[in-house]
């Protein structure tokens, strides 16, 4: 029977079998609730406390500085209105929010639902690569302002910011600088010991991890208002009884990651390349995205000629899945939502009919160069059926 | 192993729980967002069928049911997320933190408050909660939160009434459910409540995933609610509730609370014959110790007894045999003075002497018994004149 190829990484990983058997084994046991002070709660705080260690050394973070949520959303949303909050707290004429124009729709929503309740957020454009200039952000960054956010790396595009410069930015003007780096961690070296971020999202399932549990980075000293509230949890910045097996799960994929991810990035380099240069000798397909500072499994191509929406599925019947602009962007929007250009490609001042024709194919450290080569093969033949129908392309190349 | 008599701050994952994730932990990883491939189309599939399977076992109709990290969440959501400032919540003492502790924000915030006396078994009488309604100014928006079962002495609340007198005023009700899923036999119809919280682990499932309920056909008089969203972002959950979705743990929840559907009321009938035997025998031993909640409209696995005289983390200390609680557990890994049993009115050394044993769909008879004899016997050592 023929298998299918996943290639679709950004929108969430498989998980890694060591990960599975730790979140397996810890939906067993223990089974108690780590806030239980018997003998079984002790043990099931023990796993969380373990986890946090773990996640911790992966990110140069110390345990104290590790709050697990439900999902990188959630880290997102924590931060931008827990820091928000935070400063209007100690200043309420700190109302003042900076955002590049390309973050994932967790950070943007989250400052566009503050935008609604009276702060003045000033939105930081990008280059043609979806770069943002840290001179720009130092231009923006007034006494009022409550926060920064620029992601690590885009889950669109793939395109990595100048982040250590962005944040020493921030730093030098005491400005609270969150980092959305849900795509980066396990994927790049990501070091808070190095990037003077005060809050950095991740989560685990972008990395072989599991899902429904996220971790933020919360910088020592960094004020940070709670968002939900209840038995006071992850001292008192997230309440709700902790998913230990999740946690645990995370832990893992935070070991792993912290002693292969160097491995996992020269594979998935080699794979994208290999993908690229084949995909982008078609005539009309193009790289989009910084062409060297980008994440190291992710090809965005721009296909002239074609719809994304058609040629990801001529690619799914060909057992190939590959994702068209971002997965988190295009389904579950309400109506009509599915028609909006990503907002990501606008702000690298790409044409709507450029940003429809965009797929893109992540690939993750399982994946062969005999299944690149076997997708670049029915790519390539996708986009030429489909150029054929296409009354767009009709007549040339 | 001790002897688990703790279900109500957890429970172990049913079996059968584990073998409906197993699949979404392995080849099922698709991420159910992704509208471009067999492996999101997968993903979606078992989440509409988990969505089907929760509204199957509770009443109301799948998409009445938004999936969320856990109760806390859904509590935060049906409360931060209907209520503006110049609101007014109407709640009750004896409410679990995550209602109370969003309460004391949202007053931070311009929300009025009330929180409303509870009886000495813990219940909320409706006509206390029509005379806060009669007294609060027309036309403010309003919203009533009164929980189900509670969690420390598992008191059922008439929840069909208090929705009704909330009614009357036209102002809708969420009802805090996380401990009665499984427990007791629930019709979100019936209810006829406007939002209801619910929680995976409490029934057998997995931590880490929850969901609200909201209805969406409103009962007489009153306006369809519609929460405004806490996490916004890739618009999940109709936009409800953004992030990418816990396939496995969703999965697991379906099929947690059918589970406990079908096996309602037979395990509760057995469960409170475990219950009322380490009642009876606590009682026959200790005939000083009194039990706390309501005699008989109470969760059947729940038994919270003080020990005059004995202070319940002594009692814990020297009961390592049996995992048990001082008050909840969901205050995180403190020993406070349990706030629902101070609303009922219970003196501090009642309060301080507490002790709660919940039993579960895996506690056995003779655990029950053993349970009983070491309880007995820790609590007459330590009343034992040191020697």
């Amino acid at each position: 029977m023929e298998s299918r190829v996943y290639l679709d990484h950004a929108a969430t990983t498989p998980l890694d079998g060591r990960v599975r058997d730790a979140l397996v084994s810890h939906l067993g046991e223990p089974r108690a609730n780590p806030s239980s002070l018997h003998g079984l709660g002790t043990a099931a705080r023990e796993v969380v406390e373990e986890a946090r260690e773990a996640v911790a050394r992966l990110t140069g973070a110390s345990p104290r500085e590790i709050l697990f949520t439900g999902g990188g959303t959630e880290s997102d949303a924590l931060a931008v209105l827990g820091l928000a909050r935070a400063a209007v707290a100690a200043d309420p004429a700190r109302r003042h929010l900076v955002v590049s124009a390309v973050e994932h729709s967790a950070v943007r929503k989250a400052a566009e639902h503050l935008e609604s309740t009276g702060y003045r957020v000033t939105w930081l454009g990008v280059d043609g690569h979806g770069l943002v200039d840290p001179r720009e952000l130092s231009q923006a960054l007034r006494p009022e302002t409550a926060l920064a956010a620029v992601m690590w790396a885009n889950n669109e595009v793939g395109t990595v910011q100048p982040v250590e410069e962005l944040a020493r930015v921030c730093r030098e003007q005491e400005v609270p600088f969150h980092c959305d780096a849900v795509q980066a961690v396990g994927h790049l070296p990501v070091d808070v010991t190095e990037v003077p971020v005060s809050t950095l999202a991740f989560t685990g399932h972008k990395f072989y991890g599991p899902s429904g549990v996220g971790a933020l980075y919360v910088r020592d000293g960094v004020e940070l208002a709670p968002v939900s509230f209840g038995g006071g949890q992850e001292r008192g910045l997230r309440s709700g009884t902790e998913d230990v097996a999740g946690i645990a799960a995370l832990g893992a994929a935070a070991r792993l990651a912290a002693g292969e991810r160097e491995e996992w990035a020269r594979r998935e380099r080699e794979l994208r390349d290999r993908l690229v240069r084949g995909a982008t000798a078609i005539p009309g397909v193009e790289l989009n995205g910084h062409p060297a500072e980008r994440l190291p499994n992710n090809a965005h191509l721009a296909v002239e000629g074609v719809e994304a929406e058609s040629l990801v599925l001529f690619c799914d019947a060909s057992g190939y899945a590959i994702g068209k602009g971002s997965a988190c962007a295009s389904a579950g929007e309400p109506a009509g939502g599915e028609h909006k250009a990503s907002p990501v490609l606008a702000a690298m001042g790409q044409d709507e009919r450029r940003a429809f024709s965009a797929v893109r194919v992540t690939v993750g450290k399982d994946n062969t160069p005999e299944e690149i080569d076997g997708f670049l093969e029915a790519f390539s033949g996708a986009v030429a059926q489909l150029r054929e129908l296409s009354p767009l392309y009709a007549g040339r190349g | 192993m001790p002897i688990y008599l703790d279900n109500n701050a957890t429970t172990p994952l049913d079996e059968r729980v584990l073998e409906a994730m197993l699949p979404y932990l392995g080849e099922h990883y698709g991420n159910p967002s992704s509208s471009t491939h067999a492996f999101g189309w997968t993903a979606e599939a078992a989440v509409d069928l988990a969505r089907e399977e929760l509204a199957g076992a509770v009443g109301g109709s799948p998409k009445e049911f938004t999936f969320v990290s856990g109760a806390t969440e859904a509590d935060n959501l049906a409360l931060s997320g209907t209520l503006r400032p110049g609101g007014h919540l109407v709640t009750a003492g004896a409410e679990h933190e995550a209602v109370l502790e969003t309460a004391r924000y949202l007053e931070s915030a311009g929300v009025r408050i009330t929180v409303l006396p509870v009886d000495g078994h813990g219940v909320l009488d409706p006509e206390t909660l029509r005379a806060a309604l009669l007294e609060a100014p027309d036309g403010e928006p309003a919203l009533v939160s009164v929980m189900l079962a509670n969690n420390e002495t598992g008191t059922l609340n008439p929840v069909r009434e208090l929705a009704e007198t909330a009614h009357e005023f036209g102002v809708p009700f969420h009802t805090d459910a996380a401990q009665a899923l499984g427990k007791v036999p629930l019709d979100m119809e019936d209810l006829g409540v406007d939002l209801a919280s619910l929680s995976a682990h409490k029934c057998y499932g997995p931590k880490g995933v929850g969901a609200l309920y909201v209805r969406r056909r409103p009962c007489k008089g009153v306006r369809r609610v519609r929460p405004e969203p806490l996490l916004r972002g890739g618009g999940q959950e109709r936009g409800l509730r953004s992030g990418t979705l816990n396939v496995p743990g969703i999965v697991g929840l379906g099929r947690a609370a059918a589970l406990a559907a079908g096996s309602l009321p037979e395990e509760a009938v057995r469960v409170a014959a475990l219950r009322d035997g380490l009642q009876r025998r606590l009682l026959q031993a200790l005939p000083d110790a009194r039990v706390n909640g309501h005699p008989t409209g109470r969760l059947s696995n729940t038994l919270n007894v003080s020990f005059p005289g004995v202070g319940a983390g002594d009692l814990l200390a020297a009961l390592p045999e049996v995992a048990a609680a001082a008050g909840s557990a969901c205050t995180s890994a403190s020993a406070e003075p349990s706030h629902v049993l101070r609303a009922m009115g219970l003196g501090e050394d009642l309060v301080l002497s507490s002790v709660r044993f919940s039993l579960g769909r895996f506690t056995t008879p003779e655990e029950a018994e053993r349970a009983a004899e070491a309880v007995a016997g820790a609590v007459a050592g330590l009343r034992a004149p040191v020697a």
